[in-house]
């Protein structure tokens, strides 16, 4: 079967890391004060999420340049 | 005691959406033939059955039972992990699933009818299927509870849309489907509460500082000051502990019966397994799933011991059974109320996505079982046998529909009539206890014989009958809960009578399996029985194989880091 599971997962995670990264970058920080104390998650959490789908997506592009049912 | 969703929280859940139904629409083209729509064509690599093999037990139970689980009886809850689930999957690994897999069964049903014979199949197979659509059901009836209580939203809107998105990538592309979304959950699930612990645990100022404001939580219920962060400690009776269990019924019930009896003989996780790309890989995916699933307490059982805390300490963010102070503390809304008070807008739609994926991993595990078993173990055993194999794709795919609306409809039973669903749970609970005596017996015994093991089961599956039927737990009414019989047993809780109901089922049909083996003629050759029966089956080779990748090596790796997790939390 011609389909590696990396690669959806690497562009969710990766798309779902953009969001965060943005979102945190422009909303208020009232918000964080409110809710994670005072951390801006968003920012913090979208990163890692974004590093997550980015080596997913490396996975799945190396294997794709790149082996052989008992 | 709404959480209020915003545009980014929807977007992201959208997506999600997109991704799942994405997948199975990518993956319908691969459907060419019915091996490819119940068993992958066995073709999917370890890491993904071992993902899948952990995530389809992953469901709502897990992440919301276990961090309510965590709040009212504290760390003793991974018992349900270091003892209740890893041994019998490295078990799983090392000793069973060379027999599942190498023996060409495309079920545990079938395998009993190839070790045993058919009316043992047809009992396991007709209780199995009929058991995983009510348990979907029940999934899919506490998810819509949970999305109407938490975001305001419709019922039935809930269900129609929940159902129809897991009935899609399922219809498609089969179990295939199941098992990529699978896994696309695990992760949405790891990354979507590790940032929960995170600020959880930094708010109460970490663990040396939630041990202490535990203490407060056990004295106050008269228990000794660690009841609540010790696991093994506070197990010398029933009475020492919240969960009313002693250590031997913790390790024979639990860890023995129950968990060997779930994690070696049920389907649902077995299939995941069944659909790796070689034997080896096959026999490394339970070990594969027990490396994250050892670590899960700290996922979901340390949010539910850090909410009991902070409730004791005085944040009473944690709502009543049905807004009611007289019916205590609601303890499946801990990961809820967590997510409302720690995720802003934005990593909400991640947490939440997370827990709708919990629900919908769980249900689709036990779809994809029911339509393997009813079309291969009853439809074409019972009613439809020797069609093509078109057909038998066309009609796991109509099964699914079927089993997708049977769920539907038990939702909304429970919905309506609770009791009925505990009846019918109660049930399943008496014919499940004693299954693991037949497999174990069935496969370590070459005498075992096919009546020996029809009857041991219904004979184990009476006794468990009889049991509850004569056992009550402390403040429990007689009925459904036990003592219709008469009360002749006292258990201080529920669950360790339920533990004890367990021993004496598994016990009954393992003495009942070897007594009328014994009196029975044989009725398979020892040729017939090969690739069946461990004594009778070469090993299979694993000396070419890398050390990591040895199921020998990495099971006693596995079960070296779970005994030092035990002692740290002593």
């Amino acid at each position: 079967m011609n389909f590696d599971l990396r690669l959806p997962i690497g562009i969710m995670f990766s798309v779902f890391g953009v969001i965060l990264v943005v979102f945190g970058a422009v909303s208020d920080k009232a918000i964080y004060e409110a809710h994670s104390l005072g951390i801006n998650i968003n920012l913090i959490w979208g990163a890692v999420l974004l590093v997550f789908g980015a080596c997913m997506l490396f996975l799945a592009w190396r294997a794709g340049v790149k082996p052989p049912q008992e | 005691m709404h959480i209020q969703l915003g545009g980014i929280d929807y977007a992201i859940l959208l997506i999600y959406f997109a991704f799942v139904i994405g997948i199975g629409w990518v993956l319908k083209r691969y459907m060419k033939g019915s091996s490819d729509f119940f068993l992958s064509g066995r073709s999917i690599p370890a890491w993904v059955t071992g993902l899948a093999f952990l995530s389809a037990n992953l469901g709502a139970q897990e992440v919301i039972g276990m961090a309510a689980s965590g709040a009212k009886y504290g760390i003793m809850t991974s018992h349900f992990y270091w003892l209740g689930a890893i041994p019998a999957m490295v078990f799983l690994a090392i000793f069973m699933m060379p027999f599942y897999y190498g023996s060409r069964a495309r079920s545990v049903p079938e395998y009993l009818k190839l070790r045993f014979d058919e009316k043992t199949r047809g009992f396991n197979a007709i209780s199995f299927a009929v058991m995983t659509v009510f348990s979907s059901g029940i999934s899919l009836h506490a998810l819509a509870k949970l999305l109407q209580t938490l975001m305001g939203w419709d019922y039935n809107a809930c269900i129609a849309v929940s159902a129809f998105i897991v009935l899609v990538y399922i219809f498609l592309g089969g179990l295939t489907s199941a098992i990529y979304n699978e896994v696309l959950q695990f992760f949405m699930i790891v990354l979507g509460f590790s940032p929960l612990v995170f600020l959880a645990l930094k708010d109460i100022g970490g663990w040396s500082a939630l041990k202490q404001k535990l203490i407060p939580v056990a004295t106050s219920q008269h228990f000794a000051a660690g009841t609540w962060s010790d696991s093994w400690q506070h197990m010398g009776s029933s009475l020492e502990n919240p969960m009313g269990v002693g250590w031997f019924g913790m390790v024979m019930g639990l860890g023995f019966v129950l968990s060997f009896g779930y994690w070696c003989t049920d389907f649902l996780v077995v299939q995941r397994a069944m659909a790796a790309n070689s034997m080896s890989a096959a026999r490394r995916t339970p070990l594969i799933a027990a490396i994250p699933k050892m670590l899960f307490p700290a996922l979901v059982i340390l949010p539910g011991m850090i909410a009991i805390a902070m409730y004791h300490a005085g944040d009473h963010f944690l709502p009543f059974v049905d807004n009611n102070p007289a019916k205590g503390i609601d303890y499946n809304m801990t990961i809820p109320m967590l997510l409302a008070k720690y995720f802003p807008t934005g990593l909400l739609g991640i947490g939440f996505t997370a827990l709708m994926a919990s629900f919908m991993s769980g249900m689709a595990g036990n779809v994809t079982a029911f339509n393997t078993v009813w079309t291969y173990d009853i439809y074409q055993s019972y009613i439809a046998p020797k069609k093509s194999d078109t057909h038998y794709l066309w009609m796991g795919r109509w099964a699914t529909v079927f089993g997708i609306l049977v769920s539907i409809g038990c939702a909304y039973l429970a919905s309506k009539f609770n009791n009925i669903m505990d009846m019918l749970q109660l049930v399943f609970g008496f014919v499940n206890a004693p299954l693991f005596a037949t497999f174990l017996l069935g496969m370590f015994w070459r005498r075992t014989t096919g009546h020996g093991a029809f009857f041991g089961l219904l004979g184990g599956t009476l006794a468990a009958a009889i049991f509850h039927g004569l056992a009550l737990s402390e403040g429990a009414e007689v009925g459904i809960k036990g003592g219709w019989i008469a009360t002749r047993l006292n258990f201080h809780s529920e669950m360790g009578q339920n533990f004890w109901m367990a021993i004496v089922a598994w016990t009954a049909c393992f003495l009942l399996t070897i007594l009328i083996s014994l009196a029975t003629k044989r009725t398979k050759t020892d040729e017939e029985l090969k690739g069946l029966v461990y004594s009778l089956t070469p090993k299979p080779e694993t000396a070419h194989e890398p050390w990591y990748q040895q199921p020998v090596v990495l099971g006693v790796l596995v079960l070296v880091a779970t005994l030092i997790l035990n002692i740290i939390f002593w």
